[in-house]
């Protein structure tokens, strides 16, 4: 295997290869969206670290947004009524 | 739903775990949502849309159970009726110190227990966590378009 490095580490610790900081930057890199990324795949270790960080805080985010909104909801909207509705949408 | 994972099909496929989970995350978390209508009233709409995310992280936690260390962290966290805190942004003040800070460590205190997680397991963690985060937030936007409309 030729030992070549596609991405620096400063930032990681020694002791894990190359190849597998690739393998698991490469996974996380495919559950970003991609217009975070572009669709370029030589992206930096620390770039793909960057937007991860970013990503996951809007992500909570959005996980505290809709939880009032939902909260809003409940106060007006019966959920129990649309119960069937939600589960069909869901299973398509 | 697109599918984030290669086709490989020898490899082990993250979205076969996760489409199991959704069935899970879905009724954990609508049966918490008929809970929290049934049992809170118009004057604690705060402490409702707090209950709310709680059952989000909770469904999340409980459809991945125990075999992933960011799901095991977060059912400690809500057994132990902890608040559920992420940090929001980086404080401008340390910003000199932050660009040489360990992108690393940023990321630990955004993961649920990331403190204790080597680099290797940091990054297998999160990409894992953000499946399932992305999922959660689906599921509350489609909650939200079915009663809506």
């Amino acid at each position: 295997m030729s030992g070549r490095r596609s991405r620096s580490r400063q930032s990681m610790s020694p002791s894990i290869t190359d190849e597998q900081i690739n393998d698991l930057m490469a996974k996380l890199q495919a559950v970003l969206p991609e217009a975070r990324l572009g669709i370029n795949h030589r992206v930096s270790a620390a770039r793909v670290l960057q937007e991860t960080c970013s990503y996951l805080r809007s992500l909570h985010r959005e996980v505290d947004d809709l939880s009032e909104r939902l909260s809003e909801l409940l106060a007006m909207a019966d959920i129990s009524g649309a119960e069937a509705a939600i589960i069909r949408s869901l299973l398509m | 739903m697109e599918s984030k994972s290669s086709t490989t099909g020898n490899r082990d496929n993250p979205n076969r775990n996760l489409h199991g989970s959704k069935t899970m995350m879905a009724s954990h978390f609508l049966r918490a949502l008929f809970r929290i209508q049934q049992t809170s009233t118009s004057s604690s709409s705060a402490g409702r849309s707090r209950r709310i995310r709680r059952a989000a992280y909770a469904s999340m936690a409980y459809s991945a159970g125990t075999r992933r260390a960011w799901s095991r962290a977060l059912l400690r966290k809500l057994r132990s009726r902890a608040r559920l805190r992420f940090p929001r942004r980086l404080s401008r003040a340390a910003t000199p110190q932050r660009r040489d800070m360990d992108q690393a460590q940023v990321l630990r205190k955004l993961v649920p227990g990331g403190p204790s997680m080597d680099d290797c397991k940091l990054l297998e963690e999160t990409a894992d966590y953000i499946r399932f985060l992305t999922t959660q937030v689906r599921l509350m936007q489609t909650v939200m378009d079915s009663v809506s409309s």
